[in-house]
């Protein structure tokens, strides 16, 4: 009896081994079949939209395809976390498992063009993009971000703009302190800040971007677009004598931030500007957002903006874009999902419950606030360049190199160091 | 040796008599192991394979290269500031945790066993932070080991202002490679922080070794004469050795694999004061693509665990043997 009892488990743990496993391959088999057959009708949206803005944007925007295409059904893929890393591991391992995404989320320049087009992973829109009509929709600077060798990648969604620095405009008044343009006058501010006792600077970098990001702006403040450009293509080398004097302005600025700023991440920092313990804050225009939503603040009343010093008329990018992958079997479905995510309804759907600018030139300004107003004005005149910190500048290998070697700076600040790690990592490009 | 072959012996002697029922049991218990057998096989031990294989390739872009680098990885890695500081981190911290959490726990579980009243509260007490998981405990110590917003607030009223995890100072140090080797005065926090949470289950293994030591031998120490400190010390200790191998052996590899109370808490730290191996191959593999990297730390950490893991094994088989 016994024995039979225990053969009978030993079946069943068989049966149980067996049918989980067929049970997962019909699952995959369903999925493709679901994508092969079923007339198509399925795009799956890869993102790491979840955030509270930024979901809801991206929800938006599904809606409005809904309305246009009810017979394709979608599938939002969003994965949470990490500012994207759990999002971007995620789509490493199906983009090398020959399972990629319908489409997904991309930041235009190196990540997209020396991560997934030298990958020979992504399908040019050239046509696409004549075909809707968008070649003189969108800037052209942002179109030779999400261009290699001559042909499109992606279609650009939003910009976010990564060289604004944010100021608590009592503590301004209160000192009598006009806004800074160059870096004399920031210093100036910042040493009448420190004697009356305000940090001039907040600083967060528990992670390590925000420092990268701050010295990022410096650099281009002292390089100019030009030369910041061919920095990162290597036609300028790391130890030229523009970056040194970067990294001694970024030294000194770091004289003026708070003193517990490794273990603050951007929103803790931004809390210190935003309850008057700092005077300024460098920071991308999502920074508007934690300042208008979660801190209740009032745009030009409580709290200001103006580009980070010497880079007036300039504009850092950072742009999330999708693309279209190859070996995808729904092309049809997904290219008219990025025909609206191009289109000015689209982009004027999402952009404001992002807080974020359209991409296009020609969406309506009415919908957006006064930030988004300003940005976007400055966004049609500006000289536009991309981000380091937010890797359109570089690949993600060169950016991790660059992350570890700020934060040690931050801590030791030896500028010859520095310059040395930046070289060799910039010599494995 | 000779014993061994003993029992192998016996064994075969058995099928011989009933030799036919001996089979299907041994058919049954094949049937059973065999399926967790062959999972563990592919998923634990494949791909331990497969990542040392990765280690030894030249896999640092998005697309796979599985061209052979030899040690390339490993040579960049030891003349890497960056891991050489968490090899450095991991050293202390690993020390310190351990050490702490023997000697709260022996402590603790001393006091314990004095027949207190309300034993099974305070017992809960203590145990209770080994019910949350890491994130939790790094964020909550995150905040209270805050240098402007948590203990310090309290410690103002007596003048000292520790900065906590944000220090980056270095105790007693000296060049060593490139990096200044010595004791990272920011790997404290993250130790109390851990030892917080982890001094409960020393606790209950202390304590349990402690009600399995019988009361006749602390009643013969007494009347030989002992103090209690004494009975403690050359009775109790010496009794309570094989716990402590154990906590050492199970503290010993969440130490060294340690990464989400890190992650969680202060991440890789101004100038990696307290960065650990564990973050750094999460973000070089998954920021930076660095693969065959990412995959070095992994064998490096497991050799590192090993270190501690294979004797214990060995010593555990021969002791029941």
């Amino acid at each position: 009896m016994k024995k039979l009892f225990s053969l009978f488990l030993l079946v069943l743990s068989a049966l149980i081994f067996v049918g989980c496993s067929s049970d997962s391959s019909s699952d995959g088999e369903g999925d493709g079949a679901n994508d092969a057959g079923e007339d198509n009708k399925k795009v799956e949206i890869f993102s790491w939209w979840t955030g509270a803005g930024e979901e809801d944007g991206l929800l938006a925007l599904i809606d409005l395809f809904k309305e246009k295409h009810p017979e394709v059904e979608v599938d939002n893929a969003a994965i949470s976390g990490g500012a994207g890393t759990n999002a971007k591991a995620v789509l490493a391992t199906r983009m090398q498992g020959d399972d990629p995404p319908s489409t997904f989320q991309v930041h235009g320049g190196d990540e997209l063009n020396e991560g997934w087009v030298a990958a020979d992973k992504m399908q040019p829109l050239n046509d696409f993009f004549e075909e809707q009509g968008w070649m003189d929709k969108f800037p052209q600077d942002l179109i030779d971000m999400v261009s290699k060798d001559g042909n499109i990648y992606s279609v650009p969604v939003n910009i976010h703009r990564g060289n604004v620095m944010f100021y608590n405009m009592d503590i301004f008044e209160e000192h009598g302190i006009e806004i800074p343009t160059t870096f004399d006058e920031f210093f100036a501010a910042a040493d009448k800040l420190q004697e009356a006792g305000v940090t001039p600077l907040a600083l967060g970098d528990k992670e390590a971007w925000t420092a990268t990001q701050l010295f990022e702006n410096i650099l281009l403040g002292v390089l100019e677009p030009e030369d910041y450009t061919a920095l990162f293509n290597g036609e300028i080398p790391f130890d030229d004598e523009g970056v040194v004097e970067a990294a001694e302005i970024f030294k000194k600025t770091l004289d003026y931030v708070n003193e517990d700023h490794a273990s603050r991440n951007w929103q803790d920092a931004s809390q210190l500007v935003g309850n008057g313990e700092a005077a300024m804050i460098n920071m991308g225009d999502w920074a508007k957002g934690y300042f208008s939503n979660d801190l209740n603040l009032e745009t030009n009343e409580d709290f200001g903006y103006f580009p980070n010093p010497e880079t007036v008329g300039e504009f850092v990018i950072i742009t999330d874009t999708f693309g279209l992958p190859k070996g995808i079997d729904n092309e049809e479905e997904t290219k008219e999902f990025l025909a609206v995510l191009g289109s000015v309804e689209g982009q004027d759907v999402f952009n404001p419950l992002k807080g974020s600018i359209p991409a296009r030139l020609d969406a309506d300004p009415s919908k957006y606030d006064q930030y988004g107003k300003d940005t976007m004005e400055d966004f049609s005149e500006a000289k536009l360049v991309p981000t380091l910190a937010h890797g359109s500048a570089a690949p993600e290998g060169f950016l991790t190199k660059v992350n570890q070697a700020v934060n040690i700076f931050v801590t030791q600040r030896d500028v010859d160091t520095f310059i040395d790690t930046l070289k060799k990592a910039a010599s494995d490009l | 040796m000779d014993q061994k072959i003993n029992i192998n012996k016996q064994v075969d002697i058995q099928p011989k008599k009933k030799k036919k029922r001996v089979t299907s049991d041994q058919l049954l218990a094949v049937g059973f192991l065999l399926p967790s057998f062959i999972l563990l096989l592919i998923f634990v031990y494949g791909f331990i394979g497969w990542t040392g294989w990765v280690s030894l390739s030249n896999w640092n872009t998005l697309v796979p290269d599985f061209s052979f680098a030899g040690l390339k990885n490993y040579i960049y890695l030891f003349g890497d500031y960056r891991f050489q500081a968490d090899l450095r981190n991991t050293i202390f911290f690993t020390i310190l945790f351990i050490g702490l959490v023997i000697v709260m726990g022996l402590l603790l579980s001393a006091l314990i066993d004095q027949k207190i009243k309300g034993e099974t509260f305070f017992r809960n007490v203590f145990l209770f932070p080994m019910a949350l998981s890491f994130v939790v405990t790094g964020v909550v110590w995150q905040w209270l080991l805050n240098p402007s917003t948590g203990f310090n607030q309290f410690l103002e009223v007596f003048g000292i202002q520790p900065k906590w995890y944000t220090d980056t100072t270095i105790l007693a140090g000296f060049e060593w490679g490139s990096i200044e080797f010595g004791l990272p005065v920011a790997i404290i926090a993250v130790v109390i922080a851990a030892v917080w949470q982890m001094t409960g289950f020393s606790l209950a293994m202390y304590l349990a070794g402690l009600r399995g030591i019988p009361e006749e031998l602390r009643e013969a120490a007494r009347i030989d004469g002992a103090s209690e400190f004494q009975i403690y010390r050359k009775v109790i200790l010496p009794m309570l050795t094989p716990i402590t191998v154990s906590v050492v052996i199970i503290m010993a590899h969440i130490s060294l694999k340690i990464f989400d109370l890190i992650y969680a808490m202060t991440g890789s730290g101004a100038n990696f004061v307290t960065d650990v191996p564990g973050v750094y191959m999460f973000e070089t593999t998954f920021r930076g693509n660095y693969y065959a990297n990412g995959s070095a730390i992994a064998i490096i950490m497991l050799l590192l665990v090993a270190v501690f893991i294979v004797p214990y094994l060995l010593t555990n088989r021969r002791g029941d043997n």
